[in-house]
């Protein structure tokens, strides 16, 4: 592709409704974190419209198995399960080839970081991130343990949903999105201000994976599905552009 | 009725959180796991051009430094190519990962300066990163861009910089030249605020 091949690859624009706002006074951190200007649109020029590309000689095939990517003296306490799902875009194209990383605290809701000092333990063979490449088709797994949910000072007596972090690339750098994946029934998603920060339910109910009994391994681990969109790129019919749409 | 528009939606962006170097920089976090962490090298080895520093730090409406952010760099190379839209330099990504200092919140690195890259209509660009900031307590990642205190010829031409309606706003995203180091703080919130761009 040359840089001239970008025009006309315009990305469906963000709809900033549909995301958290910046300013979510319950989410008290973001009250100083926060900008108070309008953001300044942009149209999409080539440094947004490319991105990183990533290859396997990044990434080994054992970085997306958290039950021995850690591993030293077994495996990890929890509940094994599979996370799998697909990366579309808008247009319901899938998402080839495109890196996604993970992270997550333990079974027990603690994270392997110097600065988190919950009171329940790390896991010796428990590390807590993951990284893999989608397939041709879009497709992604991991294998890992479900996390726990941990308490954190937001209000006196806030407790996060079980949660997997998710971060995804595309194909420009516009597409980049962080997110985070729930799981299906947890009472503590709609108790959330994280969550809450999002506006729509139909946008949180998004970010609920569902049980996925049909790629469980029986007597071995649970499967979860979780779909994940990125920003497609929008039809323009009539611009300037020779080559067709 | 009408016929349904067969669009998804993007799924919803939330926070990086305080924990994000597990996932993004596990090295950070504190522990050993993977063979290469993705992010600490932008350029490669064969990258042409001039080597440069960039060093700053991220402000919250308090003025109090945001330790806890992650950055992401994008930059075409010392030609202006972006790689995947034209020949770059075996090796060169384009893409890093930068994180503060823990204590000061001071971040740091190593790239080269980018070439002026052609933009929408035909002109040209002047050389600027492209910076995505996550961190705990912003919901949506936060995009824009740093040009170069010592390109005022070109900032002055730039479309994008000439976009921002209040031109004092425009010095937000110029660093200050120090020889081959680059002086860039970003301001989240209140005086001075950072121009961030929705892209």
């Amino acid at each position: 592709m040359t840089q001239n091949d970008l025009f006309g690859r315009d990305l469906i624009q963000r709809d900033r409704e549909w995301h958290p706002p910046a300013y979510a006074p319950d989410y008290k951190t973001s009250v100083a974190r926060s900008p108070k200007l309008a953001l300044l649109s942009l149209g999409n020029t080539a440094s947004e419209l490319t991105g990183p590309t990533f290859g396997h000689g990044d990434i080994d095939p054992v970085d997306s198995d958290l039950l021995r990517n850690y591993a030293s003296t077994g495996d990890p306490i929890g509940e094994r399960i599979i996370v799998h799902g697909r990366v579309l875009d808008e247009n319901a194209r899938p998402v080839p080839h495109t890196l996604v990383e993970i992270w997550q605290a333990n079974a027990g809701g603690r994270y392997r970081h110097r600065k988190d000092s919950y009171l329940a333990p790390i896991d010796p063979n428990f590390g807590g991130c993951g990284r893999t490449l989608t397939d041709a088709e879009g497709r992604y797994a991991f294998r890992t343990v479900k996390p726990g949910a941990y308490p954190w000072r937001n209000w006196v007596n806030n407790w996060r949903p079980a949660h997997i972090h998710f971060s995804v690339f595309g194909t420009a750098f516009a597409q980049r999105l962080i997110t985070q994946m729930y799981f299906e029934g947890d009472p503590l998603i709609a108790k959330c201000p994280i969550v809450r920060t999002i506006p729509d339910q139909r946008a949180i109910d998004m970010l609920v994976a569902a049980l996925d009994l049909n790629a469980s391994v029986p007597l071995d681990s649970i499967a979860y599905k979780f779909d994940i969109v990125l920003r497609g790129h929008r039809s323009t019919y009539f611009e300037n552009r020779p080559e067709g749409n | 009725m009408v016929q349904p528009l067969h669009y998804l939606k993007e799924s919803a962006s939330q926070t990086a959180g305080p924990y994000v170097h597990i996932g993004l920089a596990p090295g950070a976090a504190g522990f050993d796991i993977y063979h290469a962490e993705l992010g600490h090298d932008i350029i490669g080895p064969n990258a042409q051009g001039n080597r440069i520093t960039v060093t700053g730090s991220v402000f919250d409406g308090t003025g109090a430094p945001v330790k806890d952010v992650l950055i992401e760099v994008w930059q075409a190379n010392a030609a202006g190519h972006y790689p995947g839209a034209g020949e770059v330099e075996e090796g060169f990504r384009g893409w890093g990962r930068v994180i503060p200092d823990f204590d000061t919140g001071v971040f740091r690195f190593d790239t080269v300066k980018p070439g002026a890259v052609t933009g929408r209509d035909g002109r040209r660009m002047a050389p600027h990163l492209s910076l995505w900031l996550v961190a705990r307590g912003i919901n949506v990642g936060l995009n824009t861009r740093m040009y170069f205190g010592d390109e005022a010829e070109a900032n002055a031409a730039d479309p994008v910089l000439g976009m921002v309606e209040q031109a004092h706003r425009r010095e937000t995203l110029i660093a200050r030249a120090e020889g081959g180091t680059y002086h860039f703080d970003i301001r989240l919130q209140g005086d001075d605020e950072t121009v961030f761009f929705d892209i």
